[in-house]
């Protein structure tokens, strides 16, 4: 496995309208952690992650800058700067099959019998084994979640951004596909960052947590204290 | 490159517009050199106004215009008003594509086959009823006062309105609207009218703009079902520019130039009305009144629908009968002897005007989706977008009458050698094409989820990648369909043929429209069902194709609607 480095967010302000959602921002996220911003609906999290893939709704005026391994990627165009991003809905390609979503996800330039490998390869590590010509609308909400991770990762992103992807899953399998996600993350030593509402899912990420305030004030809860939750929500 | 696509679409699609009324005008006033017209005059005016019946003319115009546009949107209207969220327009909605995919001339013609005096209406109630045993000697369609015209407009109009009105419907939250004024009180139709009609209008406004404009300057129904003598204003400028002697043209040009007027002012007239009844109905509404249960609003409104539909499906089966018929005997509700002779007589000589109608339709569809696609996405990569200034562009051929700018385009195509060509022609049935097909692409592009797109981008895949491999497939339900439209629209076309292909190409729509003037019923019933057949094979592969494509792919069906 290739060694990630740390996604560093600097000084990064977020405002709609003269309005300012995210007041200063700073934030490290190394190598395999789990890093958490938090805030209600409205507060300018979600704009945050898709400014960090580079493809925000320039309605709003956003300053600062992203670093990913060393690189300034803050005006690279979205598809150089190997970012993947995992959305509330899993936005499959519904004209696609299953692994021809997962392709779609493999660099180019790689051949045919290694793409045909490393989907078969994906699928499994999913415990979707043999599933590459089914019809990602007849997939379960688990299944169809762990595809558009899957699918991600082929794209060897060097970041994970996760814009709130276990909101619209049942309780039951919430807490299982947040586990599957933040593992894989963690294996693959890749800094992720998550933006949520839900304190339960900020715990179980055990990274850093920033809260998003009023007027855009950001503020650092204690790493340890969701840490420490994490362990005890881990057990699972 | 994208980048360009906009200004490149105006230029190919607004150019000749503004040319052609340029070309049109100084005609009017005398300038025309390549026909001897090099000074300004006011000749061809005071040749015109001293035109025997031109009042008549005028009146019939205006009179069938105005009575044809508030027909239509009266029913469509009324008919949505009372029968709202109930089972009339679930059918009515399945019903819209085959009658709205018939061009304007098979339109007409059915409507002929069925109401004049031996048509099939008279037919079905004689003698038993009517005592007649040969068909009655009176003017039906055509009559001396328009009314065919008037009904054949009508047939025509509402299901276009219709489709516009349920598409509004569709993006207001018309429900939830009616359900609040429905639990204050009041009676279904009485709220639509109130709470749903004000949200949609601006919506439809401008569709009923081009509604009228269209009825007021309409050529090849009126050939059909308006009066001879003298006929509406527009067929009667289309034959002073047929006319053999060259020097009418400037009396054509200034005609043309007349209905451009006419056209404007009623527009500007209808303008007003619309505001009048806005101010009126602030009123109406603040008065409080609950109306009633609607429920005689509600027959009237469906018989009302009922009657346009029914009307327009059996004029196309009465011309799909006639192209069958060997024998069919006065006063026979049905042919006594059968043939397919008809058809087979006729092959060699549909051949050509069958292929040309083809291509043409074909190509400017072509080139009317790359240009709203390459705009749309545009759009998007560069997020400009067009207001509603945008909007009144993409309507300005809708809403110029065609023979108020058609002569002029005929003599820029001169100008650059291009006339009578096949690329003029098809150029000529773009100008029309792509407002249709810009209207019909336009929300279903600009409604998918922008994360699909953002989602790829974040995959690795460049802007290129992700139009051809996730937007274009997933909308491909809507681009063919938007192909089919501009299809169906080419093929209707008789003012631009005529005018573009400077005479040399026949199509099936002037081929029907020359034979529908005392032909035989037979071979007029096969050029104008094939006619209408044309569209509809068109709509079924857009319907068909992507339903097959992706049969296997469940997800693929919300992006049906």
């Amino acid at each position: 496995m290739t060694q990630h480095e740390t996604l560093r967010l600097r000084d990064v302000t977020v405002a709609l309208d003269g309005q300012p959602l995210i007041a200063g921002l700073s934030l490290a996220v190394a190598p395999g952690e789990v890093a958490t911003v938090m805030g209600p609906s409205g507060s300018g999290k979600s704009t945050l992650l898709s400014w960090i893939c580079g493809s925000v709704d320039p309605a709003f005026a956003i300053e600062g800058h992203i670093e990913l391994d060393g690189r300034d990627i803050t005006r690279t165009v979205p598809e150089a700067r190997r970012v993947g991003i995992l959305f509330q809905d899993d936005l499959l390609f519904p004209h696609l099959s299953v692994g021809e979503n997962l392709a779609f996800g493999i660099p180019r330039g790689v051949g045919r019998e290694e793409r045909r490998k490393r989907i078969a390869d994906a699928l499994c590590e999913a415990e979707l084994t043999g599933f590459e010509d089914r019809d990602p609308a007849t997939l379960s909400g688990g299944q169809r979640a762990r595809i558009a991770l899957m699918r991600t990762l082929l794209a060897e992103p060097k970041a994970l951004l996760l814009d709130e992807p276990f909101s619209k899953l049942d309780a039951a399998l919430r807490s299982r596909i947040r586990r599957f996600i933040f593992d894989h993350a963690i294996e693959r030593g890749l800094p992720a960052l998550l933006v949520t509402h839900d304190p339960d899912d900020a715990a179980a990420a055990g990274g850093p947590v920033l809260e998003i305030g009023a007027g855009g004030a950001v503020e650092a809860t204690a790493a340890d204290a969701g840490a420490s939750a994490a362990r005890k929500t881990g057990a699972f | 490159m994208l980048r360009w696509f906009p200004a490149l679409t105006l230029v190919l699609f607004l150019g000749p517009v503004a040319a052609g009324l340029v070309g049109t005008w100084a005609p009017a006033f005398g300038y025309l050199p390549s026909l001897g017209g090099s000074g300004f005059s006011l000749d061809p005016w005071r040749q015109l106004f001293a035109q025997p019946g031109l009042g008549k003319s005028l009146a019939l115009s205006l009179g069938t215009g105005f009575t044809a546009t508030l027909i239509s949107l009266g029913i469509v209207l009324g008919f949505l008003a009372s029968c709202h969220g109930r089972r009339p327009v679930v059918l009515v909605r399945r019903l819209l594509a085959p009658l709205l995919a018939v061009p304007h001339v098979a339109v007409a013609i059915g409507f002929a086959f069925l109401a004049s005096p031996s048509g099939w209406a008279a037919r079905l109630v004689s003698p038993w009823a009517t005592g007649w045993d040969r068909p009655p000697d009176i003017a039906t369609a055509p009559d001396p006062f328009g009314i065919a015209l008037v009904c054949g407009l009508v047939l025509k109009e509402v299901p276009f309105l219709l489709l516009i009105t349920l598409g509004a419907l569709g993006q207001t939250p018309a429900d939830r609207t009616l359900a609040v004024a429905r639990s204050l009180g009041y009676g279904p139709a009485t709220a639509w009218m109130k709470t749903v009609l004000p949200l949609i209008w601006p919506q439809i406004r401008l569709p009923v703009f081009a509604v009228l404009a269209f009825s007021l300057s309409v050529v090849d129904m009126a050939l059909v079902l308006a009066p001879g003598i003298p006929p509406p204003l527009a067929p009667r400028i289309l034959r002073w520019f047929n006319d053999p002697e060259l020097g009418r043209h400037f009396l054509a040009a200034a005609g043309a130039s007349l209905q451009f007027l006419l056209v404007a002012g009623s527009i500007a007239l209808l303008y007003g009305g619309e505001r009048l009844t806005a101010r009126l109905g602030r009123r109406w509404i603040a008065a409080g009144g609950r109306g009633h249960s609607g429920r005689i609003g509600r027959r009237a409104g469906m018989a009302a629908m009922l009657l346009v539909f029914a009307t327009g499906l059996a004029g196309i089966l009465g011309m799909a009968v006639w192209s069958l018929a060997r024998r069919w005997r006065w006063p026979d509700a049905l042919p006594s002897a059968w043939t397919s002779g008809n058809w087979m007589r006729q092959a060699d000589a549909l051949a050509w005007p069958g292929w040309t109608t083809v291509t043409v339709a074909f190509a400017a569809a072509l080139i009317a989706i790359a240009l709203v696609l390459g705009c749309l996405e545009n759009e998007q990569r560069n997020g400009v977008t067009p207001g509603s200034r945008g909007l009144w562009l993409i309507y300005a051929p809708l809403l110029a009458p065609q023979i108020g700018f058609l002569f002029g385009v005929q003599v820029l195509f001169i100008s650059v050698g291009l006339d009578g060509s096949w690329a003029a022609l098809v150029w000529g049935h773009l100008l029309f094409v792509l407002p249709y097909v810009f209207l019909a692409l336009a929300d279903p592009w600009r409604r998918l989820d922008e994360r699909y797109a953002r989602g790829a981008r974040c995959l690795g895949a460049s802007p290129d990648r992700v139009f051809w491999r996730i937007k274009l497939p997933m909308l491909l339900r809507p681009v063919l369909f938007a192909l089919a439209v501009g299809f169906a629209v080419s093929v209707g076309e008789y003012l631009p043929t005529v005018f573009a292909g400077g005479g040399r190409f026949a199509t099936l729509t002037t081929e029907a429209v020359s034979l529908a003037s005392g032909g035989d019923r037979r071979v007029i019933g096969v050029y104008s069902f094939l006619q209408a057949l044309l569209p509809w094979i068109g709509f079924m592969l857009a319907i068909g194709v992507p339903a097959w494509f992706y049969r296997q792919r469940r997800g693929m069906k919300i992006f049906a609607a």
